[in-house]
């Protein structure tokens, strides 16, 4: 875990100090909304449908019980008593009043907490693998270089004003758990007979021109990972075009300039400035590194873990799909899913993050992660506390054993909150996951990911969902859009338009028809969906979702 | 051919609180949409806008939104601003909630 030095503290409560005197001159009426709004964005406050919002950046998606317990109580003094996770390792609050927003950014400054970059033209919070440090497949830790990368973006002077806003995922592992390829930098920690380095891909992103990053280094040895970072920013920072917000990602740059050119103007570059990085870099790295040491696992039988998994058919059915290996043996990495069946994915009461706060604080060595698909986890903890922490997490709502199922959907607020959506996705998220509860098909579905966004930013990784969804304003009408064959992962794709869209309460019965008729096309149980849909193509997909057109084809 | 004009109320969050509010023939800011003055003249809309602008203490992010004459006066002709004369669909949270104390 990192703890803020001397100078981290200092600089986040000068923040909370300038913009406790900024909110006061808006209310006074000193500042016009005009001066105010970059301002409040600089520090993660938006003003959305129904009211402000407040974004707070859960930095690589790794928090202790000490600040779980702060969102907590930010949730019930400051808001109606719940927050909301993100596909960025946020946290939102839906209903913060203005006056309120100071005192709340000085509360989490107590716990080393903050709401910069999460908004603005500039290097947003760095995500990464939600099972960082823990995953039995992880080369490295890949939060040491998450934080790294954080402490020289953090108000970095030549990347203040971007063309558009940054967003960099790091990885330590084959399996890319933090969707690296679609950012615009995605990093991947390597080892090479000893030698750590990173992969460097870049250009990715979803948004209204989705793309799969290209790599544009295959191994770059670590000591040099800001010098290169720095000047593959640079590099786009000269080039981006400022003219066009839609043309501005990097994404862009490498489209039109080709990955070629681009990573020529980056080594020239890198080039140039490496002699200036004076290796301050690499000692700062030495001293997070010791900072995110594994913990003292202990050694212990898991007999206890073992007799209630045979037992305990429900146990042992949250057991099958919540947990995950880990590295350190007679250990399991928990996800907790936030998505019971008919909730809104993301979303936990002041009552349940406590609740997790104490599982850590008690079963997991202190740690908790939020993961881009809204989940939370447990990444430490010893087989034989799983009953106990099973009964405790049913107690509260909390034990639902769907993770990477179909009704562990990723939604953005969408209509219900976000002033820019052009349609509601959460309510779409319940009644589909509502829909595959009622029908008991979802263990039978098997891996499934559907990702829901209220609009074309794509906030809900839509693009590679394996089923996608959009939600659209068409001539005043809620109209949703499906994408299939998307993907995530290591062998991320964007999804195909499946064809024309869905009305509100046609969505629901289109997503269902999906899920059997897979069911009918799979060569067997051990097919997943996105195997089925790689093999045959869209054209049956297409046929299940448009039974109409294919039988008048037939005709 | 330029577009025909419809109908269209003021609309804002409130600077303190940040709900939707409506703006009223009395210059005054309503959270109900029936309060809000309906205007038929692209004009004089456009006036009322700058005039709504003006009151930057009370409000923040003034536009027009279409609406149409209802029974108890000015109803939102598009989904999005119905959802804000309610709130979220999620809980009964916002306008709706307001509404059943
Ligand atoms: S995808 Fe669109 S609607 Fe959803 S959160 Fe992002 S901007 Fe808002």
């Amino acid at each position: 875990m990192y703890n803020y030095n001397d100078f981290d503290e200092a600089f986040v409560r000068e923040r909370v100090a300038q913009f406790r005197g900024q909110v006061e001159r808006r209310i006074d009426g000193s500042l016009t909304e005009d001066e105010f709004k970059p301002l409040r964005l600089m520090n993660g406050l938006y003003l959305q449908l129904h009211a402000y919002m407040l974004r707070v950046a859960i930095p690589y998606g790794t928090l202790n019980s000490a600040q779980m317990d702060r969102l907590a109580h930010l949730a019930e003094t400051y808001d109606k008593g719940y927050g909301h996770f993100t596909t960025r390792q946020n946290i939102q609050y839906n209903w913060p009043a203005l006056k309120d927003v100071p005192d709340m950014l000085s509360d989490l400054a107590d716990v080393g907490m903050h709401a910069i970059q999460t908004s603005g033209n500039t290097i947003r919070n760095v995500t990464a693998d939600h099972f960082a440090g823990a995953a039995k497949d992880e080369v490295a830790d890949p939060r040491p270089i998450a934080e790294l990368l954080r402490q020289w973006s953090t108000d970095h002077p030549e990347f203040q004003f971007l063309p558009r806003k940054f967003k960099i995922a790091v990885t330590g592992a084959d399996n890319d758990r933090a969707v690296i390829r679609a950012h615009d930098i995605g990093l991947q920690l390597l080892d090479q007979d000893g030698q750590p380095g990173v992969r460097v891909i870049v250009g990715g992103g979803l948004g209204r021109t989705p793309m799969i990053g290209k790599v544009l280094r295959d191994f770059l040895p670590l000591e040099d990972l800001l010098p290169y970072t720095e000047a593959v920013v640079s590099v786009w920072n000269r080039l981006g075009r400022r003219d066009n917000k839609y043309k501005a990602r990097i994404k862009i740059t490498v489209h039109e300039h080709g990955i070629d050119e681009i990573s020529k103007r980056v080594e020239d570059r890198f080039a140039a400035i490496k002699p200036s990085f004076s290796g301050v870099d690499q000692d700062m790295l030495r001293d997070i590194e010791a900072q995110f040491a594994a913990p003292a696992f202990r050694n212990a039988e898991t007999d206890l873990f073992d007799r209630a998994y045979a037992a305990d058919p429900l146990f042992r059915s949250w057991a099958d799909t919540n947990l995950t290996d880990h590295k350190a043996d007679g250990y399991a990495i928990v996800s907790i899913s936030l998505k019971k069946h008919g909730a809104t994915p993301g979303d936990a009461t002041a009552d349940q993050m406590r609740v997790m706060a104490d599982l850590a604080r008690q079963f997991g060595h202190d740690e908790l992660r939020i993961s881009h698909e809204q989940n939370v986890i447990l990444p430490h903890v010893h087989k034989s506390d799983l009953p106990a922490i099973y009964k405790i997490l049913r107690a509260n709502d909390l034990a639902t054993a769907n993770i990477g199922l179909a009704s562990d959907i990723i939604a953005c607020p969408g209509m219900d909150y976000c002033a820019l959506a052009t349609a509601r996705s959460i309510p779409i998220a319940q009644q589909i996951a509502e829909r595959v509860d009622a029908l008991k098909i979802e263990h039978d579905v098997g891996e499934m990911k559907i990702k829901i966004s209220g609009c074309i930013n794509a906030c809900g990784h839509h693009h590679v969902g394996h089923i996608g969804i959009l939600g659209l304003d068409r001539a005043g009408v809620e109209n949703y859009q499906i994408t299939l064959g998307g993907d995530a992962t290591q062998d991320a794709a964007i999804g195909e338009r499946a064809g024309p869209g869905f009305a509100y309460d046609e969505i629901v019965p289109a997503i269902e028809r999906l899920m059997l008729g897979y069911l009918d096309l799979r060569v067997d149980e051990g097919e997943t969906f996105i195997q089925t849909y790689r093999r045959l193509g869209a054209a049956p997909f297409k046929a299940i979702l448009y039974p109409q057109e294919a039988k008048s084809h037939a005709a | 051919m330029p577009r025909q004009f419809t109908p269209k109320v003021v609309t804002a969050n409130r600077l303190l609180e940040g709900d939707a509010v409506w703006f009223t023939a009395q210059d005054t800011w309503s959270t109900d949409i029936a309060d809000a003055e309906l205007m038929t003249d692209e004009a004089h809309a456009d006036l009322r806008l700058l005039q709504a602008q003006g009151q930057a203490d009370v409000i923040a992010g003034a536009y027009l939104a279409d609406a149409k004459e209802g029974d108890n006066g000015p109803e939102p002709t598009h989904f999005r601003e119905a959802f804000r004369t309610r709130g979220p669909s999620n809980y009964a949270h916002g306008k709706q909630e307001q509404n059943h104390v």
